[in-house]
């Protein structure tokens, strides 16, 4: 069987089981489709969320970014793991204490406040369609190499899959897609990672193979005139790192549609269990990644490198790239050989490989059976698919339950407000397609953003929330909308050429922070406004400090 | 369920002393081994890759994994013998 029809099983396949889990997980109560009724076991959990933070861009461009920028990679690999350290410790046992459905509940009942509500829900909104965008433009970029339909069509089949199990089954029914979602894309990611890893040193663990590789690789770097793959801050600068590594940090730790995955469980002792459990389901693929971005980059250089141009685009998986445009070789000094500057794009040249076509293209590369590459198209979709499908219900419950349950008509009826909860995530859906059908940007680029725009809004004031009882109203406000609107104004002037087509970046850097980390400065300007405003505004009511007692006290 | 005041406070000053301690670990095993010391690291080997890369990009990922199970487990045993 070709490699086209293996993929449209196992995509047929795994799209009939994510429906299967729709039709049997219905929900008929506002509780069911914002929480799953908060029946979910602890392991269950951890499965869910690990699928619902794994985005298209840890699954298909983490490697590949990896394999790109070398050690620096380890912003993502740190910055997204470490994020959730902070997650884990400081925020889920006592917003699951807290209860409720939204983040902007808590947001507006410790803040006593419809103003911060309505911040937060923005921030909320902005945040998840950010990021949605992002996981669109991965499933169009699978089914536009696998499938062989157009990227437009390709987005359609995949919203109207979401849209149909979402609004049947609001967060139960993406609780347990999410689980299978899980199964399904962490199978597709280690087949050929451990696959190759046996091929090329006989070890079928690909994280201890990587060191049998990895002096191979830096030996062939170095005689190719490239540096080290192990050598730190080629890519970027140590003040950089670390701002980026940050920046991610707290932007996990601040996302919504992550931190709600808390609320579907029993008590405050299994959110802590389920976040050490999501921990590990995630481990698995992030250590593995940097494995698999030294093994793709081994076989980039040792079949590419110095090879004549004819000969490099007449090899099969090479040609199949080219076609979706995603590989364009270009021979920047016109010698007729690739050299490994113009694979890579190294000193100032522009890449002839785009990275986010790495993990899709190992198994091709690696000549796996065309099975295995079919599995990591059903892989790819389950990581996008996932992802959307918590943050489409981030944007509906913003605007179903905080603003029309909760500002417009707190009269409402239960059954009401599932029905408008059930309107907008498909109204949700399909401005997610369009997004899908024109991506502003490449996919972890974007979803950074989104990180950036997390770090500086939500968590500083939900950790001085908790941990600092003066915090005030005006003082919590006032820090959101400053992190929100720094960091904001800072990337679109830092993305000018893209945004309104000038000649250079309206500003380039932050004292040598770029767009990517300046998130982290976002954070502490936040920090920095919350906590003089509090200390100059009126303190909080008594009943803030009542709710602080209750959510404090994490005993059943 | 009533509990007293200065029961509740001693529940809340462990929670804190806990993950002040956890966050400790987070922050050497992460940021301070994996970015600032990486290239000092990077001077040892361990398993034919240099330990400050090994670091960045493989152990500090096991660490933050045991720390939010420590948390747990840490938690639920100070909870069941009162604290």
């Amino acid at each position: 069987m070709s490699v086209q029809a293996w993929t449209l099983v196992t995509i047929t396949l795994s799209f009939a089981l994510y429906i299967g889990i729709a039709i049997w997980s219905r929900v008929r109560t506002t509780e069911g489709f914002y929480v799953a009724g908060r029946g979910v076991s602890a392991v269950a959990n951890g499965m869910a969320t690990a699928a619902d933070w794994m985005s298209a861009a840890s699954f298909i461009s983490m490697a590949g970014l990896i394999a790109f920028l070398g050690a620096d990679g380890s912003v993502y690999i740190m910055g997204w793991t470490g994020g959730y350290v902070l997650l884990a410790l400081l925020l889920a046992p006592f917003l699951r204490r807290f209860g409720w459905y939204t983040v902007p509940d808590f947001v507006a009942a410790r803040y006593y406040s419809n103003t911060a509500r309505i911040v937060a829900v923005i921030a909320a909104i902005f945040i998840s369609f950010t990021y949605v965008a992002g996981q669109m433009r991965g499933v169009g970029v699978v089914f536009s190499r696998f499938v062989g339909v157009s990227v437009e069509a390709g987005v359609l089949i995949g919203m109207v899959l979401v849209a149909l199990y979402a609004v049947l089954g609001g967060m139960k029914g993406i609780t347990y897609t999410q689980v299978a979602q899980y199964c399904v894309l962490i199978f597709a990611y280690l087949v050929p990672a451990i696959a190759i890893a046996f091929a090329l040193t006989g070890v079928p663990v690909p994280q201890l193979a990587m060191g049998g590789v990895l002096p191979r690789l830096d030996g062939l770097s170095q005689e190719l005139g490239l540096a080290p793959f192990s050598e730190p801050f080629t890519s970027f600068s140590r003040i950089n790192v670390l701002a980026i590594t940050v920046a991610l940090m707290v932007g996990t730790a601040g996302l919504p549609h992550v931190i709600v995955r808390f609320y579907t469980v029993r008590t405050v002792s299994a959110a802590r269990w389920s976040a050490g459990w999501a921990l590990l389901f995630i481990a698995l693929l992030y250590t593995t990644a940097p494995a698999v971005a030294v093994f793709a980059r081994y076989f980039m250089l040792s079949t590419l490198a110095n090879q004549p141009v004819d000969a490099v685009a007449s090899i099969d998986w090479v040609a199949n790239w080219m076609r979706t445009g995603l590989i364009t070789l270009r021979d920047a000094n016109g010698d007729g050989i690739m050299q490994a500057a113009e694979l890579f794009g190294t000193g100032g040249l522009t890449a002839s490989i785009d990275r986010d076509i790495v993990v899709l293209a190992l198994p091709e590369i690696a000549s796996l059976a065309p099975v295995v590459i079919a599995l990591v198209a059903a892989g790819g979709l389950a990581a996008a698919l996932s992802t959307a499908s918590g943050l489409l219900l981030v944007i509906s419950s913003s605007i179903a339950h905080d603003v029309y349950g909760q500002m417009l008509r707190p009269d409402s009826s239960d059954a009401e407000r599932l029905r408008v909860g059930r309107i907008v995530i498909g109204l949700a859906v399909f401005v997610a397609a369009y997004f899908g059908i024109r991506p502003p940007g490449f996919v972890a680029e974007v979803v950074a953003f989104a990180f950036g725009l997390a770090a500086s809004s939500f968590f500083p004031i939900l950790v001085l929330g908790i941990f600092w009882s003066r915090t005030t109203s005006q003082g919590a406000t006032a820090g959101m909308i400053a992190g929100l609107l720094f960091t904001g104004i800072f990337i679109i002037l830092n993305r000018s050429q893209q945004i309104f087509g000038t000649d250079e970046p309206l500003i380039g850097s932050f004292f040598g922070i770029g767009a990517q980390g300046i998130g982290s400065v976002g954070m502490l300007l936040n920090f920095l406004v919350t906590i003089t405003v509090s200390f100059f505004t009126p303190a909080p009511p008594a009943h803030v400090q009542s709710l602080l007692d209750r959510i404090r006290e994490t005993r059943e | 369920m009533s509990r007293s005041s200065e029961d509740s406070r001693v529940h809340w000053r462990n929670t804190l002393r806990r993950t002040a301690l956890l966050l400790a670990i987070w922050s050497i095993a992460g940021p301070v081994c994996g970015i600032l010391l990486v290239d000092r690291l990077n001077g040892l080997q361990i398993g034919g890759v240099p330990l400050g890369f090994w670091v960045s990009l493989q152990g500090s990922i096991y660490v933050f994994v045991v720390l939010i199970f420590l948390y747990a487990l840490l938690s639920d045993r100070a909870e069941r013998t009162g604290h």
